[in-house]
């Protein structure tokens, strides 16, 4: 599987980290959704980090669509609700 | 799919590929789109250049800001020297609020140090990108059917239009920021403009806007604690005026260390 950390790149996930990736990233809404800042910072830092030592670079050139795309690693906490609520990092 | 993927990182996903989607056929697109790839490389050039633009401002005014904190801190010491505790308390204050914000711009200049990385690093990616899409749609026609070769190419435009909107995306971040440490640099150069910096000894008894605002800004106790210091080492280092203009951190004076 290929996960995008966006702004950041592309990696190649094993299934198995996919999965802790999904578990990750449903309790970082979850923390959104509670309005906890700090455990929203915890928790998406985490995230990124699981991605970034597990994952392997896609090599620059080949050329693939993601499988998963995760917001940019300095999403800030205002801008991870206003993603559930408004325009959030791409507007429509 | 399903359970697959989170719910954040769907969100991220599906705005993504509807940027993708505007397009009908991305490899079609891309094909006739060189204009439109190279728009976005110099855009990207274009705002890497705001980006160190802004970096060499704030380095500028850090280095101002850093030639105040000596010299409140010699003023400091040369109004306690004339007996003139309360000037001397002003001029650490002030010292204070100066050295809070020099703390901002150090972050600030690190920051804007990590965007102009991660911009170039973006700019020579989404080049790579582009030239492997260009060689290797020549092979894949080679290679396979058209039918085949129309499923491949369009799999890698769809590869080469998800990094050029992440890379737009990220400019338009990188460029959010510096626009925001702009409005930054600008509020200190006003600060600095309407005196908040300026020579103390332009000060007069009262106490003026800037004054009480920065009296709110610094640490009561940072500026009590260092004027003790101060009086300490005066009183220690038998008040030679030589010795005024040196900084106030230096171990060798030993005294006021005690918690």
């Amino acid at each position: 599987m290929i996960v995008r950390i966006a702004t950041e790149g592309q990696y190649r996930l094993d299934d198995d980290v996919l999965e802790r990736v999904n578990a990750l990233d449903n309790d970082v809404v979850a923390a959104v959704e509670a309005g906890d800042e700090a455990r929203f910072a915890e928790l998406f830092a985490q995230l990124i980090a699981l991605i970034r030592v597990e994952g392997a670079p896609v090599p620059e050139d080949e050329l693939h669509g993601s499988d998963v795309i995760v917001p940019p690693p300095d999403t800030s906490f205002d801008e991870a609700r206003s993603e559930f609520t408004g325009d959030g990092l791409i507007p429509d | 799919m399903a359970g697959l993927t989170g719910r954040f990182s769907t969100v991220v996903k599906a705005k993504i590929s509807k940027l993708l989607d505007r397009a009908e056929d991305p490899s079609e697109t891309l094909e006739y789109s060189y204009q439109k790839q190279m728009e976005l490389l110099q855009n990207v050039k274009k705002g890497l250049a705001d980006v160190v633009t802004a970096k060499k401002r704030l380095q500028l005014q850090s280095q101002k800001l850093e030639q105040q904190v000596v010299k409140l801190d010699t003023q400091a010491r040369q109004a306690l020297a004339a007996g003139n505790e309360d000037l001397a308390r002003t001029a650490l204050e002030r010292k204070s609020a100066v050295q809070g914000e020099l703390q901002g711009l150090d972050t600030q200049v690190a920051e804007l140090e990590g965007q102009q990385q991660s911009m170039t690093d973006n700019q020579a990616k989404l080049q790579a990108k582009i030239e492997a899409f260009r060689s290797k749609k020549e092979v894949i026609k080679a290679q396979y059917s058209a039918a085949e070769a129309q499923v491949r190419i369009s799999e890698a435009a769809t590869g080469v239009g998800e990094e050029m909107a992440d890379v737009g995306l990220a400019m338009q971040r990188a460029l959010d920021k510096t626009e925001n440490m702009r409005a930054r640099a600008q509020a200190v150069d006003e600060l600095e403009q309407a005196g908040a910096f300026e020579d103390l000894t332009q000060l007069g008894g009262g106490e003026d806007d800037i004054d009480r605002q920065l009296r709110q800004l610094s640490s009561g106790t940072q500026v009590d604690s260092e004027l003790a210091k101060m009086k300490a080492e005066l009183a220690a280092g038998g008040q030679s005026a030589g010795e005024l203009g040196s900084g106030g951190d230096q171990p060798g004076a030993g005294e006021g260390q005690s918690a």
